[in-house]
């Protein structure tokens, strides 16, 4: 099992989340974050204020899948969350233990 | 002697009528001396000023406490609107007790500037006391003119609280309030707005042209001195139809001087200080385009043409002011801004303020663009360049648009401009005719309203500011500024999630 994170563009949340669901994925975390990469900031201005944004606001995915669709899963990201702009986001994958049903007891990818 | 005396009258009497006939609108109370008749009052009259009352309320909540709210961070939120609401509520026990006497009562040797308090707690006053409008033999009940004159009073030192929002301790905030309309809004509002009534200046004027033909000095001096027992600003000429003076740069000069006694915010500068919610801000700024119909329609204190001129320079210019602000910042910073838009309208309301009644509505259009581009300027430029910490920018919107209208009004008020021009209830006792408009004077006496009210009250609340400073002290500590007003100050959180 594998826990992807991607970090995207809010306004293509909807688009990445009918592409998972495309090929399969059964549950999504999504939260809304603020952060900075390469983009930095950007600016505001209100009147005469100039402020320098340096947290740019962003959604965050989690989900974890079983082995066998990690790359499916990350390629989907890849292509739907893509503007070709500075900005884009960033996909993390990283390894995971155990999963558990809270309900039913299955665990692994049973609980996936 | 005695043709000595008699010429000095005719004299001063041409004075009057000249500049004069008169002018400074929105007010006037002084009961009428006419006993000939019982007095009727007009339904629709009574209607619309009671509609324009609560329409000035409006104004101020929830339009003034929304518009400020939105721009301050959210931590500071509450803390905006328990300063407008309680500025509201606070002023309105105090015109009732003594504020409206002070603005609107002979005030005896001091009648100049200042009331007296013969009204205090509406003494002497019922159902039947009439007060008088800009018409002769038009009255409305005084308490409705209470109650309207009340809504300015309110809105006045609440304008003042966004010059140094996010900063201010609330105790020491509403001694200056109480300390401020006491000392300089209710003398304001007497020297702009105190005098007779037109059936009063028909009166003595008539009684002075029989006393001057007869040959009576004593009675000619008595009627000369009765035409002459308005507030200062009022002799003057200065026109103010509703409270470019009184309301606007006299909150606005007071402004500046609270946000330079005050300080800075802490972090200003470095920090990101940007407003929490342009959604209420538009809200509010809406509210107060809506508001402020009563506020200058309803200045004409009866339901007729000229309150319809009024509102539709209130339209005319406000609209201008909202087109010219959003092209300037849009050529000059590369993007049209909502708050851009809402503040340039704020502005052409501010400008056409005291124009509202005597501009025509093109030149009204006018108006507004230039408050609309000059204000631009000002908020952002010279704010700038001079490093105040103007938070929520009543000095650049109040004060400059309040410089641009009340000049502007003398030259608006023009006939060959389109304008109503200076009334003059003298020369034909009772009957409201056009006197001839004359630029210099028109606009002197404006200029000279202006410099009185800029330093009359930028003095006084520099005074003020100090006094409380001294004694309780305006600045929250750094701690609580960091926190934000409203926990550390009222115990509540604006939103929770």
């Amino acid at each position: 099992m594998k826990l992807i994170i991607a970090v995207i563009k809010p306004f293509k949340l909807e688009e990445v989340r009918e592409a998972l669901t495309t090929i399969g994925v059964q549950g999504l975390m999504v939260s809304e974050v603020k952060g900075y990469g390469r983009q930095s900031g950007h600016t505001e201005i209100y009147r005469g204020a100039e402020y320098v944004v340096n947290f740019v606001p962003k959604i965050k995915l989690e989900l974890v899948v079983p082995d066998a669709m990690v790359d499916k899963v990350v390629e989907a990201l890849a292509s739907t969350a893509k503007t070709g702009k500075i900005g884009d986001g960033k996909v993390f994958v990283l390894n995971v233990e155990q999963a558990l049903r809270v309900r039913t007891g299955e665990t692994g990818d049973d609980a996936l | 002697m005695t043709d000595k005396g008699i010429s000095g009258v005719r004299m001063t009497m041409k004075r009057l009528t000249n500049f004069a006939g008169v002018a400074a609108m929105t007010a006037l109370a002084a009961t009428p001396a006419l006993a000939q008749e019982p007095i009727t009052f007009d339904k629709g009259d009574i209607a619309w000023m009671s509609v324009s009352t609560i329409l000035v309320l409006l104004m101020t909540l929830p339009g003034l406490a929304l518009f400020y709210g939105g721009l301050v961070r959210s931590k500071n939120m509450l803390s905006v609107l328990t300063q407008v609401f309680s500025i509201v509520a606070i002023v309105a026990v105090i015109w009732i007790v003594y504020g409206y006497s002070l603005a609107f009562s002979d005030g005896g040797a001091l009648n100049l500037y200042v009331g007296g308090l013969s009204k205090m707690f509406l003494a002497g006053m019922d159902l039947n006391t009439p007060a008088a409008t800009f018409s002769n033999g038009v009255y409305i009940p005084e308490y409705l003119f209470v109650m309207f004159q009340m809504t300015f009073a309110c809105i006045t030192p609440a304008l003042i609280v966004g010059a140094f929002a996010e900063r201010v301790k609330f105790s020491a905030l509403i001694v200056f309030v109480v300390l401020w309309v006491t000392l300089i809004y209710f003398p304001m509002a007497h020297m702009v707005w105190w005098w007779g009534g037109p059936d009063y200046f028909a009166a003595q004027a008539t009684a002075l042209a029989a006393a001057t033909a007869a040959g009576d000095t004593a009675a000619a001096e008595a009627a000369q001195a009765a035409l002459s027992a308005n507030g200062l600003l009022f002799n003057w000429g200065a026109l103010d139809f509703a409270g470019g003076t009184v309301v606007h740069i006299n909150a606005g000069i007071a402004g500046l001087v609270g946000c330079l006694v005050i300080g800075k915010r802490v972090g200003y500068g470095k920090e990101s200080m940007p407003p929490h919610s342009l959604v209420m801000t538009m809200i509010g700024g809406a509210l107060l385009w809506v508001g402020w119909f009563g506020f200058n329609a309803g200045s004409n204190l009866e339901a007729n043409a000229v309150s319809v001129l009024a509102m539709l320079n209130t339209f005319t210019a406000t609209a201008g002011a909202a087109v010219a602000w959003l092209l300037a910042e849009w050529a000059m910073k590369g993007k049209p801004s909502l708050l851009g838009l809402v503040t340039g309208a704020v502005a052409g309301l501010v400008a056409v303020t005291p124009a509202s009644g005597w501009g025509g509505p093109v030149g009204c259009m006018f108006l507004g663009i230039v408050a609309g581009v000059v204000c631009l300027i000002f908020c952002t430029t010279v704010k700038n360049a001079f490093g105040y910490d103007d938070s929520l920018d009543v000095f650049g919107v109040h004060c400059i648009a309040g410089i641009i209208g009340a000049i502007g009004t003398g030259i608006l008020v023009n006939p060959g401009l389109g304008g109503a021009g200076i009334p003059d209830y003298i020369s034909q006792p009772g009957s409201l005719i056009v006197a001839d408009y004359v630029f210099g004077t028109a606009v002197w006496a404006q200029v000279k309203a202006v410099i009185f009210t800029l330093l009359f009250s930028g003095i006084g609340s520099f005074i003020i500011f100090k006094i409380v400073d001294i004694v309780i002290g305006l600045r929250p500590s750094v701690d609580t500024e960091r926190e934000g007003l409203d926990l550390a100050e009222h115990g509540e959180r604006a939103y929770t999630v």
